[in-house]
């Protein structure tokens, strides 16, 4: 393709580095900045820099949205249904509403009304208040009184699917869409509780299956697990008569802003959303969600800044979770190991909220010529998930890793070289190659052939997951005449250290350090920054960021290029000095630069551009990137075959995010995407109570999370592969990293005791059932 | 009352808290001696220390995640035990010294245990790094020289849904390594 105005031609380092680095040319517009060169060549970017808010955080210093105190502030309380299924008849709040410390107090539901009156899960809002303290806040809750019609209710996915089953709700009531901040498909029947399927259709299963030499067949369940954030669900709302502003705990301060100027009809230009520490959100706080329409209302009503915070009860009960899912899988491969037919079916639950489906793992991941799914939502009486760090492709991977295991053994073919037959990216070939090696994949022994009570075993599972990029991303780039330098944006750090690769990204342009950029972000009055979630941040904010920073950069060297005699296009700037690029012996330093501004400051504002191939998908204000994000880790367990406790001794974790910004964090968050995983696999589960609808684990004890003595070695290897996309050409992590945990360890619990274990979690009582020790366990939701 | 719950952290000041034998439920007037300095605050006698670190002293550095007792995110320090602040009243401290995240940096000067989570990296969203450094800290003053798996057991109250867990070790047994040097 020619260059025409608006574009030019520019050569970018291109490939995987430990296969072969080497080049690709590409039309870029005109105002992107130049190609940044490989890691190996830069001196900040791709650098383990610790974070730059490390210091603030390891001194209690970070303000939290729970730490957030304003005068006057009132303290807001959400009365809850005790009830899975009831019509509310009346609210009684008289008494509360005389309760001295009380300033405002409002229904949630319309009492009377059958359909605005029913509440459908146990912990569903249906009073507010907002007092002098928390105390004063409960007790006022405990003097409402609500009558209830109690409605039959069904909180177990199975019972859900029969046609006899409560139903949770009628073809009215039912939600139709994105109703749980996770997408799903609009316009699709309900049957009692079932809606759907989703269907999806590739060439001729059928005919695929008759021409398989080999078929797998089998059911895979997976558990429902919570975010469990360590900082609650966290909001100060304060209403004045010149505008709102929330201090959230949030993954995506522009999304909050934009659903509360709708909301509450306000311009956007009077809402301002600010979080500084934010305590994990994983998916659950992407939105505003509904404590945070009842606190900004609660505020409205009483005059007064108002602070709501959930507790770990609420927290597990209606703070949003990964559904919950039922998937019958089977498969057909050729005699050498190519598939010849994938049908999958799946019926999941989000509560009463749409979004159980299990992603896009088993139509993409393999060469297969014929697919077929139907996907299916099931209401139930539970709170409504939500999405939950690589939501879909989580439970999606559980289930098809361990068919393609079994498709292997059936074939007498290592599951390495199958999967090097029927997988054709050469981000997963390598990483199996280095996965394989750092492990020691040879000495892996046959299924069950283990002796004596502890079984070991190895296990590997791949993952997919998509780059996604956020098009309605901005970042401003300020240099002072003092030779200070910020980078502001509304992008928000939830724990990732986004603020630290942006100080990164500006440091590299400017040829300074890191601790010379101030990093003002997570506050919607900067340039509107991508949400953390779908694993966007990095990839989204990063080429904005560099393409501000270089845009300022040729405003100064436009000033020093006067004092120094020489041509704009001639002077670099580096480690603290503005350089004549064929003679560095003339040059000033960057602060003398700054001081020949004509005025206090020079700033560009930029946004994410188009991925320089295009984008294979554009959904409103986010993209999706030509090239998926690959993994693929390896598990190595030993299983107690006394009393069915797995360890999980090791973990070999190889990933792609293109360009590795930070290694150092990028460390951490996969390191915390396994460990979320080995969680998965092993402990976590909301259980309800049969009879009562109530979760009988709502808290961090009763539910089990891995915690230090659970968590094994696990060893991160960092792809550096270079697509020549962006003007970072960095993607990202936190999902990923999350995705084949689980079936790696399941695939690696088979090698060690040579039975499969099909439903999560993978507990002591599920191994001694698989090793038919123990009867047969009641499956839950 | 007040001093069979003071005995469950081993000592008691029951009397210099309060000797009246029935308190509340208005507020009362305590001293608590936090990070070396008295200070007197007016308390519920159902407000926990962690209430009252976080409310009434602003010391907010100590955080609330479960409030009972599952997460040891609102570690502090009684004297030179750590305890989760969440599970104390104020009222049962007396005269015991409390030592919080605000208070175990000297000046400008990171804990060795501060400095270490920095460089590598012991943290992510941060909201759980508070507890942590405080039983990281406290591991330290009691064992010079620790193995892994004392970091682990140390933490083993800890809940950190992000996944530090490695790097806290790692981190721990660095800034011990520091310390001798």
């Amino acid at each position: 393709m020619a260059a025409d105005a608006t574009t030019r031609t520019e050569t970018f380092p291109s490939g995987i580095v430990s296969v072969a680095l080497g080049e690709v040319v590409r039309q870029v517009p005109v105002d992107e900045p130049s190609p940044l060169p490989p890691n190996a060549l830069l001196a900040v970017i791709g650098k383990p820099v610790p974070r730059q808010n490390g210091r603030a955080k390891v001194t209690g210093a970070t303000t939290f949205t729970v730490d957030v105190t304003l005068p006057g502030m009132l303290h807001g309380r959400i009365l809850r249904a005790p009830l899975p299924h009831a019509v509310v008849r009346s609210i009684d709040s008289s008494a509360a509403a005389r309760h001295p410390g009380v300033c405002a107090i409002m229904p949630i539901v319309s009492p009377g009304d059958s359909a605005t009156a029913t509440v459908r899960y146990v912990g569903a809002p249906v009073a507010a208040v907002a007092a002098v303290s928390v105390a004063a806040a409960e007790e006022a809750l405990r003097l409402v009184r609500v009558d209830y019609d109690s409605l039959p209710f069904v909180v177990d996915l199975d019972k859900a699917c029969e046609p006899t089953a409560p139903a949770v709700y009628d073809s009215a009531s039912a939600p139709m869409g994105h109703a749980s901040g996770f997408p799903a498909a609009p316009g699709l029947p309900l049957h009692g509780n079932v809606r759907g399927p989703a269907t999806d259709v590739r060439g001729d299963p059928t005919q695929g299956f008759a021409q398989s030499d080999v078929v797998v067949e089998g059911e895979f369940r997976t558990q429902v697990q919570t975010h469990c954030c360590l900082e609650p669900h966290a909001i100060v709302a304060d209403w004045r008569a010149d505008g709102l502003t929330v201090y959230m705990s949030t993954q995506f301060t522009a999304g909050v802003r934009h659903e509360l100027a709708e909301t509450f009809g306000l311009p956007l230009n009077s809402v301002r959303v600010i979080v500084d520490g934010m305590g994990g959100g994983f998916g659950s706080k992407s939105s505003l969600g509904n404590y945070g329409r009842i606190a900004v209302a609660l505020s409205r009503q009483a005059r007064a800044p108002v602070r709501l915070v959930l507790d770990r009860k609420e927290e597990q009960m209606d703070s949003g979770n990964r559904p919950g899912t039922w998937q019958h899988l089977k498969i057909g491969a050729k005699r050498d190991g190519s598939l010849a037919a994938i049908s999958l079916t799946s019926y999941g639950t989000a509560g009463v909220a749409l979004g159980a489906g299990i992603g896009n793992v088993a139509q993409s991941m393999y060469a297969c010529p014929n697919f077929e799914a139907a996907q299916h939502d099931v209401f139930i009486n539970a709170g409504p998930g939500c999405a939950m760090r690589a939501p879909g492709n989580t439970p999606g991977a559980w289930a098809i890793e361990q068919a393609i295991d079994e498709i292997a053994e059936r074939l007498s073919i290592d599951p390495l070289a199958l999967r090097d037959r029927i997988d054709l990216s050469p981000v997963r070939r390598e990483e199996r190659r280095i996965g394989a090696e750092r492990i020691g994949w040879q000495r892996r022994h046959g299924p069950g052939t283990d002796s004596g009570p502890i079984r070991r075993g190895l296990g590997v599972a791949q993952s997919l997951w998509g780059a996604n990029v956020q098009i309605n991303c901005a970042c401003e780039v300020r240099v002072m005449r003092d030779g200070s330098v910020e980078v502001r944006s509304s992008v928000q750090d939830i724990g990732t250290g986004i603020g630290t690769v942006l100080a990164q990204v500006v440091a590299e342009v400017f040829g300074l350090r890191v601790d010379q950029i101030a990093v003002r972000i997570g506050d919607t009055e900067f340039p509107a920054g991508p949400p953390s979630h779908g694993s966007r941040t990095t990839a989204s904010i990063t080429p904005a960021a560099r393409t501000a920073a270089c845009q300022v950069l040729q405003l100064l060297l436009r000033e020093a290029a006067l004092a120094l005699n020489a041509a704009p296009g001639n002077l670099i700037a580096r480690e603290g000095r503005i350089l004549v690029r064929d003679d560095p012996s003339r040059g000033m330093s960057f602060i003398d630069a700054t001081a020949r501004l004509r005025t206090d400051r020079i700033s560009a504002v930029a946004s994410r551009g188009d991925d320089y191939s295009d984008f294979r998908r554009r959904m409103g204000d986010a993209a999706m990137a030509q090239q998926d994000l690959g993994g693929v880790q390896f598990a190595a367990v030993a299983v107690d075959t006394e009393t069915g406790i797995v360890r999980v001794e090791r973990v070999v974790a190889v990933q792609d995010c293109g360009r590795p910004m930070n290694p150092l964090l990028i460390e951490s968050q996969v390191q915390g995407g396994v460990l979320m995983g080995v969680s998965y696999a092993l402990f976590e589960e909301r259980i309800l109570d049969q009879h009562t609808g109530r979760m009988v684990n709502p808290n961090l004890e009763q539910y089990k999370l891995a915690g230090s003595f659970e968590t094994p070695a696990i060893d991160v290897i960092l792809l550096e592969n270079y697509q020549g996309q962006s003007a970072t050409d960095a993607y990202g992590i936190g999902e990923p990293a999350s995705i084949a945990t689980a079936p790696a360890i399941a695939n690696a619990v088979y090698n060690a005791i040579g039975v499969r274990v099909r439903s999560l979690p993978m507990t002591p009582a599920a191994i001694l059932t698989a090793l038919g020790k123990v009867p047969l366990r009641k499956s839950r939701t | 009352m007040i001093e069979t719950a003071s005995a469950i952290i081993g000592t008691v000041e029951a009397k210099e808290a309060n000797t009246e034998s029935v308190i509340g439920p208005d507020p009362v007037s305590i001293t608590l001696r936090v990070n070396g300095v008295a200070r007197i605050l007016q308390v519920e006698p159902r407000m926990t220390l962690a209430e009252a670190l976080r409310g009434s002293l602003g010391l907010t550095g100590t955080k609330i995640a479960c409030n009972r007792g599952a997460c040891s995110a609102c570690t502090v320090w009684l004297d030179d035990v750590t305890v989760c602040s969440c599970m104390m009243l104020a009222i049962e401290v007396g005269a015991r010294n409390v030592t919080t995240i605000e208070g175990l940096a000297v000046g400008d000067k990171l804990h060795p245990v501060q400095t270490a989570f920095v460089e590598h990296d012991a943290l992510q969203c941060g909201f759980c790094t508070p507890g942590m450094v405080m039983s990281c800290a406290a591991l330290l003053e009691h064992q010079s020289d620790p193995t892994a798996d004392d970091v682990n057991a140390a933490i083993s109250g800890h809940i950190c849904r992000c996944g530090t867990y490695p790097h806290v070790v790692a981190a721990t047994l660095a800034a011990a390594k520091a310390r001798k040097a």
